[in-house]
């Protein structure tokens, strides 16, 4: 897309004023900028998606099946007979209107509908109307609404502005979790034939390929031996990267993005980096060479189709266990859904560093760690020695990304990583952090050019925080653990903060961490690597005389 | 308009009360057959409600985490926030049951020139809540006292503390004043919050006149001349309670009223929001450890799909993998 792209100076003055007409009379507004395009045909029916046709939204007629009305009200009515939270928080949300000033679109865009009690409200209607006594006989004094190609549309467009990220189920009294509820709705939207191209298209080609770009196995062994040829120019260090080799100790699955998009690659560097210098016993697959799921975007059917490759794929490659990247909604599938829809993984064992012989107990039936863990319980027990002030030419802050916050409570892991990485740490203000994070803006499939305003005003809420602790402190760098905020956080701050860079946790630690043998003068990025001169010699001689045993605090 | 709708009815209610107990038959609906069906209805139909959701199962384990997970021995877990076990979900329900505590957690976003996003404490809503509830629950088991005999003693206790500044006579409530203050906040925030006032139903307005309109007839008939005997008002509610029911003379129309909209009250309960009482207990966000990776959840409808195998990812890629020397399952020449 071409069009002129706005202003920040415009964005940042949002009328939080919400309209006189009632929210069931105002019509959506299908604006370039604020929605996505629809699936390309092929790739939907690749995936065998019903109703695949031809259509876009910014068309008047969204030529629907004969039939979508009964589609959709089957399709909620077998919705809410599988999902004891749909019924719940279908029945029980009393709009106190906490939630309403926690969501980033409605605070960047301050369209009402964006409040998440009113997103939920444009499903609810429609369940109230056919499930409800109270709906059934007083309509819309109850609340309720008939299903008509409006409501359609409305669902589209803002179940398209909600990136499932969880911020306000937190401040729910309840537990309402909106992610919950526009999961239901895009099933929904999807069982008529209104998919967007984002999250179609890449889930056709993770379900083909493997991976989100369609990039074919010796197209990803090229990237990763590309990978290991630049690490050694940089480090003066070869290491090994096997793919698809059986017997391995650890599968090691992480986003597609790492092996191809920056800067998620230096990430990667990292990844390679830290395997080699503690000599892990280790293969990627480029069967299950994408651990994002683009199927959680989708539905939890699609979700399944996905992630089921990794499970299949440790069990072919004969693994004891399995190690996961940096990755977000990666992250929600593995911690809250996959042993559950693809399990259970009794082929495998309970994980155990075999480093530091640490038993992961709270991975014990999944058997699956986060990178974080493994590398804070390494620099925990002294097995890798960390240089922090070869960082020192970033300061740094931590965004968390919604789902390892929200889903599973790893906050403090990579927080331990990066104090061992870098002398130069700055929180973002309480508000903004941890279980309160704010989302990239892009997560959920919707990071897309043609969504680029709604973006900016989603991500609005983040980059005024990462302006904060600039302003403040100086910091340049933001570090997270998510493929897609690697992806969409620098346009984000381009967009508001331009001083701010971004990094993966492990871009740091691959950074910082001194390799045996090692010759470098910059760091993954080819900048200068900061006190590395100075500091060869003492290096070296640690190196020679002590391979195993380094001090903790490094 | 909403607002008003509701005030409407609520009023229209009072009316036909005030008018319907004039007459012998009136006295008897009201007093008796009413309050017998709202009692009945409020019962089935919470049961209705509760079986109806828990008829759906639980196919995921979507714990909201608001704290540090359990992962490695030195990071501390925070088991209420996080649970790790059955006693921290446990804690995090009472915490969420009795106090509050996600609401507790509330900020107001305010957008200032800069542009700076400030976050704001905004706690008026929690503590405005909790004081309702909180009250409305001393004033319902304060009301005990007409349905037993002999009174318990913790029910006097109670009843004593509720009066503890023994302002008054006779003895004001501290719980009355709780009550009708939090109920008129939690209304003026509904209509004077413009996104608040955009987003309320009528269903929302109408429960906040209904338990108005009960406390006001409540508060009229303990502290004015209005006065009701307690012993007549015992007779009609142990009348009703073991189904032999009795309307005695003495009971004004005020009586009527504060017994009606707890009738209606009761009748609108399972089919409004106000079911959020036993929802907020099966809440699966909120009630599931986060113990995900630890123990493996069952989905009982887990139906199989259509996965890519990686026999036919092999089959599609051999020859490209085969060039770039990958390891394979089937080294067979290619078609």
């Amino acid at each position: 897309m071409a069009e002129s792209k706005p202003k920040p100076e415009k964005l940042a003055s949002v009328d939080y004023r919400p309209p006189s007409k009632s929210w069931m009379d105002v019509p959506p507004e299908i604006r370039l900028g604020t929605f996505n395009w629809a699936a390309n045909p092929a790739n939907a029916k690749y995936l065998d998606l019903p109703h695949v046709r031809k259509w876009q939204p910014t068309d008047e007629d969204w030529k629907l099946p004969d039939n979508w009305q009964q589609i959709v009200l089957e399709g909620l009515a077998d919705r809410l007979q599988k999902y004891r939270s749909l019924k719940v928080f279908m029945d029980i949300c009393v709009r106190c209107g906490a939630c309403a000033d926690k969501c980033h679109f409605f605070l960047g865009s301050g369209d009402p509908k964006n409040m998440p009690v009113l997103r939920a409200e444009l499903l609810r209607s429609v369940y109230r109307r056919d499930f409800t006594t109270a709906g059934k006989i007083l309509g819309k004094l109850a609340g309720a609404r008939p299903l008509t190609p409006q409501v359609i549309k409305e669902w589209f467009l803002y179940f398209y502005q909600c990136t499932e990220c969880r911020r306000c189920s937190v401040f729910c009294p309840y537990g309402i979790d909106t992610a919950e509820i526009t999961m239901m709705g895009r099933e929904l939207l999807n069982s008529i034939g209104l998919g967007i191209d984002w999250i179609t298209t890449p889930a056709a080609n993770c379900f083909r390929t493997g991976n989100h770009l369609g990039i074919q196995p010796h197209g990803f062994k090229d990237s990763i031996d590309f990978a290991v040829d630049e690490l050694e120019e940089i480090t003066g260090v070869r290491v090994e990267a096997p793919i698809n080799k059986k017997g391995a100790e650890i599968l090691f699955v992480s986003p597609s993005a790492d092996y191809f998009a920056s800067p998620h690659y230096y990430t990667l560097l990292g990844y390679l980096q830290l395997f080699h210098e503690i000599g892990l016993d280790y293969t990627w697959s480029a069967y299950a060479s994408e651990g994002g799921n683009f199927g959680l975007f989708h539905s939890s059917d699609m979700m399944k189709r996905l992630n089921a490759k990794v499970y299949a794929e440790a069990k072919r490659l004969g693994v004891k266990w399995i190690l996961g990247g940096e990755c977000g909604h990666m992250w929600r599938v593995l911690h809250q859904y996959m042993d559950t829809m693809n399990g259970p993984a009794d082929f495998l064992e309970q994980p155990v560093s075999p480093i530091t012989g640490t038993r992961f107990d709270h991975a014990r039936s999944t058997k699956m760690v986060h990178i974080c863990e493994f590398t804070s319980d390494l620099i925990a027990n002294g097995k890798i020695k960390l240089d922090k002030s070869r960082n020192d030419n970033v300061k740094v802050t931590f965004h968390d990304s919604c789902n390892p916050a929200r889903a599973m409570g790893l906050f403090d892991e990579p927080r331990y990583c990066i104090d061992h990485a870098c002398n130069h740490f700055y929180e973002m203000p309480e508000n903004t952090i941890r279980e309160q994070t704010f989302c990239c803006g892009s997560g959920s499939g919707i990071g897309t050019d043609e969504n680029f305003e709604m973006r900016m005003r989603g991500g609005f809420p983040r980059a005024n925080a990462v302006q904060y602790v600039h302003d403040k402190h100086g910091v340049n760098m933001l570090a997270c653990i998510c493929a897609i905020d690697k992806a969409t956080l620098p346009p984000l701050l381009e967009f508001w903060v331009p001083e701010v860079e971004v990094c993966g946790v492990h871009e740091l630690i691959g950074n910082a961490l001194i390799m045996k043998g090692e010759t470098r003068t910059t760091d993954l990025r080819g900048e200068p690597l900061p006190g590395v001169a100075e500091e060869a010699d003492a290096t070296d001689s640690v190196a020679a005389s002590d391979g195993e045993e380094v001090s903790k605090d490094v | 308009m909403k607002a008003l709708f509701s005030l409407v009815v609520v009023a229209v209610v009072v009316l036909l009360t005030v008018l319907a107990v004039s007459t012998s038959g009136g006295r008897t609906f009201f007093g008796t057959i009413l309050p017998f069906a709202a009692i009945a209805i409020f019962l089935v139909g919470m049961i209705y409600r509760v079986v109806y959701w828990a008829r759906s199962p639980v196919p995921f384990k979507i714990t909201t985490t608001c704290g540090q997970q359990q992962s490695l021995s030195w990071i501390k877990n925070n088991n209420l926030e996080a649970p790790r076990n059955f006693l921290g979900v446990l804690g995090r329900m009472a915490l969420e049951v009795f106090f509050f505590r996600s609401l507790f957690r509330n900020t107001k976003a305010e957008l200032k020139s800069g542009p700076r996003l400030v976050y704001g404490d905004a706690r008026w809503l929690w503590l405005a809540g909790l004081a309702f509830h909180w009250s409305f629950l001393v004033v319902f088991i304060r009301h005990f006292k007409f349905f037993v005999e002999p009174v318990p003693g913790w029910i006097s206790i109670m009843q004593e503390l509720d009066g503890f500044f023994q302002i008054g006579l006779p003895i004001f409530y501290i719980t009355d004043g709780i009550l009708l203050a939090a109920i008129t906040f939690l209304f003026l925030r509904r209509v004077f919050n413009p996104q608040l006032r955009y987003l309320s139903l009528a269903g929302d307005y109408f429960p906040l006149f209904l338990i108005g309109a009960l406390a006001i007839s409540g508060v009229i008939m303990r502290y004015t001349t209005l006065r009701v005997d307690i012993t007549d008002v015992k007779l009609l509610a142990t009348g009703i309670v073991t189904l032999n029911p009795v309307v005695p003379e003495s009971l004004g129309a005020v009586f009527f009223v504060h017994l009606t909209m707890l009738s209606v009250l009761l009748l609108y309960f399972p089919f409004s929001k106000l079911v959020h009482m036993a929802g907020v207990f099966m809440s699966p966000t909120r009630n599931m450890a986060n113990d995900n990776r630890v123990r493996r959840h069952v989905n009982p409808w887990n139906h199989p799909v259509k996965t890519h195998s990686y026999e036919e990812w092999e089959d599609e890629f051999r020859d490209v993998m085969k060039a770039a020397d990958m390891p394979l399952e089937k080294d067979v020449e290619s078609k």
